[in-house]
């Protein structure tokens, strides 16, 4: 149960970050992402770099997860790259091979845009890192709890993160289950063109449906025998409290985007 | 007055009929029965004979179509009591992985008292102090699936326990366990009955635990059969197995041995017991 | 043709930190027609032993033959191997998923290409071995059965395929006691009317003193006993401090022989029990000492 889901790729601690409330975590992650896109220069992305490295520093996260989670967007960090290196026009040409033209302009736009990606990804790692899905989901539910009045269902959405988060592993086992059981039948999961391979699926699919069902039914009693009735109401063991902590860590943040804004103003 | 007249019958149902839409007969069929304060009551048949719905009916998950079932002096019926009654009465399901909620224990354990709105100062007393009745405490920050099913379970009767119940009524709770975990349910359930009071209602096709309870009720195709202790009900193997059920071992053993003119006692459980008749009958010849 | 396991170990998570080893050098043989009950505690490494037996699981060293073939054999037919010791998984009508019972029963040999006539003859056959009624129930949707039906159901899917050892794992885990007792009684007649080898892996010690002729017990990945089971079961003790219980009958032998009765060690079945009691109570052959 190495890559157990129900943690997502949290990493327990008790860092400062770990134990800032995950509404201002959550918030300021956005805030953030925000300032990312207001970087104009490598000046820029220089000070985002090391305003990541000490926020990681602080959480005690190895740099090498930050940098993992890019690992899975590498493809589309490359395209845009690529896109941007041989499809932008410019007027100081670099290199020319066949019908492209690298010029200098577009160099920097492909470096530069890249890069934004990659800040992007690293920084709401951040977040993933030193906060568990159940906080973020409780964060959610609380950020969103105000549009409940406009019937924005935050509750629900909350409640039914919870039960997907719960019943994943779940889930996986039992699809293991019947697989190797259809297998002990014969079945074969492994070899076939495309469509072979899809009707393969159907011994599998089909008891997993049947028994997700089941499972819903039994859920919807069992939450209903304990007086479940919607979000009305209804207390939480957990209370998030926002601390000083947070408000260091939007003061550091603040400074941040100042920073960011007049890397804009200067070099721009 | 009304809560002192109420105080000795947990739940009292009275010619209670159910019956399901799609079906032809009915689910359950004019049944009267009652669950003392400090009762530890055994539904006993096989599958099918009624006694998942009648257990469904005295949590308010069913109403009755006709009869009554009143909980803790409040009829199941009125709409306006339907959480209260949930509260008191609370249930535990066969399937150890399709009734936890939450993906943290302490946080499923909370469940129940988060929807009655409870204070979170107050869950959090109340929470330790059901997980640390059943020997959870340890597990609080676990995620549920990394646990047995015995302590799934134990889990579960945790989150009930926690919203303070007068009655817990286990629907084959154990029935997807293996002997271990049956057993953590069974000694835990004793202990909160013994210790704390708690009415138990238990739906089992378990003899072993049938045979612990205080009263048995045994029912077939909606209707109630036998009722009696469980010594009085084995005792009469022949009616019994024409329900589809089992005795215990030892009981059965009797009755053959009782069949072959042996003059033993008819309502033998135990191994022990057996010894016992085995050594006065022997020490006679 | 015997099932042959020999040094076989398995490990979970080889080299990461959640290593576990699961099994830790088993051997044993079973020949042909033998009733095995395997027992163990939940996490004593039953369930990945009879993983191993059809090559669902691959051992981390040692190997499984069956028939004198190896099934971590790259040369060999998979399906057809796996094929040769049937395995009925735990709830196993959580498998089930055709629109009726015939074809549902079908699948195990459509997959190993046989002809329609062939498939035809197979399911029929299986169905009369789990004793359901081919006219009345092969049309049938599998969901509008009773859980023992679909439960035999799925025992039916397994012998369809016509395996020299029938491996069940649990094969009455949830059912009511007229339930048990039908998938019990089919397992007898499986073998003793067709003589199927059958390893039977159960939390009951009373099923398995009832119907195997050997007993193995499996602890903590180790086979720690393999023997008769009369031989396993005068060791109370030991199974015990394993968690196990010893069946009813044994605890009574146990405690008359306590009290100075003379009961033989091997007593271990009820209706041995029941003969016993009614030579030493009738006839009063036997007295207190």
């Amino acid at each position: 149960m190495l890559n157990d889901i129900t943690l997502g790729q949290y990493f327990p601690g008790s860092s400062p970050i770990h134990r800032m409330d995950p509404r201002a975590k959550l918030i300021l992650t956005i805030v953030y992402i925000v300032a990312v896109f207001l970087v104009k220069s490598f000046v820029g992305y220089a000070i985002s770099l090391a305003f990541l490295y000490m926020v990681v520093r602080l959480a005690k996260i190895p740099f090498s997860y930050v940098i993992k989670g890019i690992k899975p967007l590498r493809f589309i960090i490359l395209f845009t790259f690529v896109l941007n290196l041989f499809f932008l026009t410019g007027e100081k040409v670099l290199l020319t091979i066949g019908p492209f033209r690298l010029t200098q302009e577009a160099l920097f736009n492909a470096v530069y845009f890249s890069l934004r990606l990659v800040f992007l990804v690293m920084g709401t790692s951040v977040l993933t890192l030193t906060t568990s899905p159940v906080q973020l989901t409780d964060a959610l539910e609380r950020i969103l709890h105000p549009l409940q009045r406009f019937h924005f269902p935050a509750h629900e959405l909350a409640m039914m993160m919870t039960i997907a988060l719960r019943f994943i592993p779940t889930l996986l086992d039992e699809t293991d289950k019947i697989q190797k059981a259809q297998m002990a039948r014969g079945a074969d999961f492994e070899s076939g063109n495309l469509i072979q391979r899809a009707r393969a699926m159907i011994p599998l699919l089909v008891p997993l449906f049947v028994s997700s069902f089941r499972r819903a039914n039994d859920l919807a009693m069992a939450m209903e025998a304990r007086c479940y009735r919607g979000g009305d109401h209804r207390t939480r063991l957990r209370e998030l409290r926002y601390t000083r902590l947070d408000a260091v860590a939007a003061l550091v943040m603040a400074v941040y985007v100042a920073l960011i804004v007049l890397e804009g103003h200067f070099f721009g | 007055m009304e809560e002192q007249r109420m105080d000795e019958n947990r739940i009292v149902a009275t010619n209670v009929t159910f019956h399901y839409p799609d079906e032809e007969h009915n689910a359950v069929d004019q049944v009267s029965m009652r669950v003392k304060r400090g009762e530890f009551l055994a539904i006993l048949g096989h599958n099918g004979s009624g006694k998942s719905t009648l257990a469904k009916l005295f949590n308010a998950l069913y109403v009755p179509d006709s009869g009554t079932v009143v909980v803790c002096g409040m009829d199941t019926v009125d709409d306006e009591l339907v959480f209260d009654i949930r509260q008191n009465a609370g249930m535990v399901f066969q399937n150890p992985d399709n009734q936890i909620v939450a993906t943290i224990v302490e946080e499923d354990v909370a469940f129940g008292l988060e929807n009655n709105g409870v204070p979170p100062a107050e869950i959090r007393t109340r929470i330790d102090e059901a997980l640390k009745i059943v020997n959870m405490s340890e597990y609080a920050q676990k995620a549920p699936h990394m646990l047995s099913g015995g302590q799934k379970q134990r889990v579960a009767i945790a989150g009930i326990l926690a919203m303070k119940p007068k009655v817990i009524i286990l629907d084959e709770a154990t029935a997807m366990l293996d002997p271990s975990g049956r057993e953590e349910v069974m000694n835990t359930v004793h202990r909160l009955n013994r210790e704390e009071g708690i009415s138990i209602v238990i739906i089992t096709h378990y003899m072993s635990e049938a045979a612990t309870a205080d009263y048995l009720v045994v029912m077939d195709h909606g209707k109630i059969h036998m009722t009696g202790t469980p010594r009085k009900v084995f005792a009469d193997v022949e009616n019994v197995r024409g329900l589809g059920l089992d005795v215990p071992p030892m009981t059965s053993l009797a009755h053959e041995l009782r069949q072959a003119g042996i003059d033993l006692r008819p309502d033998v459980l135990t191994v022990e017991e057996m010894v016992e008749e085995v050594c006065r009958l022997s020490s006679k010849n | 043709m015997p099932l042959v396991v020999e040094k076989l170990n398995h490990t979970y998570m080889k080299g990461g930190p959640y290593e576990t080893q699961a099994l830790s050098d088993i051997s044993f043989t079973i020949q042909d027609g033998e009733f095995v009950g395997l027992i163990g505690h939940t996490g004593s490494g039953k369930s990945t032993l009879v993983q191993h037996l059809n090559g669902l699981l691959q051992p981390t060293s040692g190997r499984v033959l069956v028939d004198g073939t190896d099934l971590a054999d790259k040369n060999a037919d998979r399906k057809q191997i796996r094929c040769k010791v049937g395995l009925v998984f735990q709830y196993a009508e959580n498998q089930l998923f055709e629109e009726t019972v015939a074809k549902d029963i079908a699948f195990g040999p459509k997959n190993l290409g046989l002809d329609a006539g062939e498939v035809d003859r197979r399911v029929r056959e299986a169905m009369r071995q789990v004793s359901l009624d081919y006219d009345r129930i092969s049309g049938k949707s599998v969901f509008d059965l009773s859980g023992g039906q679909m439960r035999r159901v799925a025992i039916a899917g397994v012998l369809a395929m016509k395996p020299s050892v029938l491996v069940l794992d649990e094969p009455c885990a949830g059912l009511d006691p007229h339930g048990r007792e039908e998938i019990l009684g089919l397992i007898r007649r499986l073998h003793r009317e067709s003589g199927a080898t059958i390893v039977m892996v159960s939390h009951s010690m009373d099923d398995v003193a009832q119907l195997a002729e050997r007993v193995m017990v499996m602890h903590r990945g180790h086979l720690v006993m393999d023997g008769r089971p009369e031989e396993i079961f005068s060791r109370g003790e030991e199974l015990r401090k394993m968690g196990l219980d010893v069946p009813q009958v044994v605890q009574l032998g146990e405690q008359l022989r306590a009290r100075g009765y003379e009961i033989p060690e091997q007593i271990y079945r009820m209706e041995d029990m029941q003969e016993l009691l009614i030579r030493l109570l009738k006839k009063g052959e036997y007295h207190a000492q």
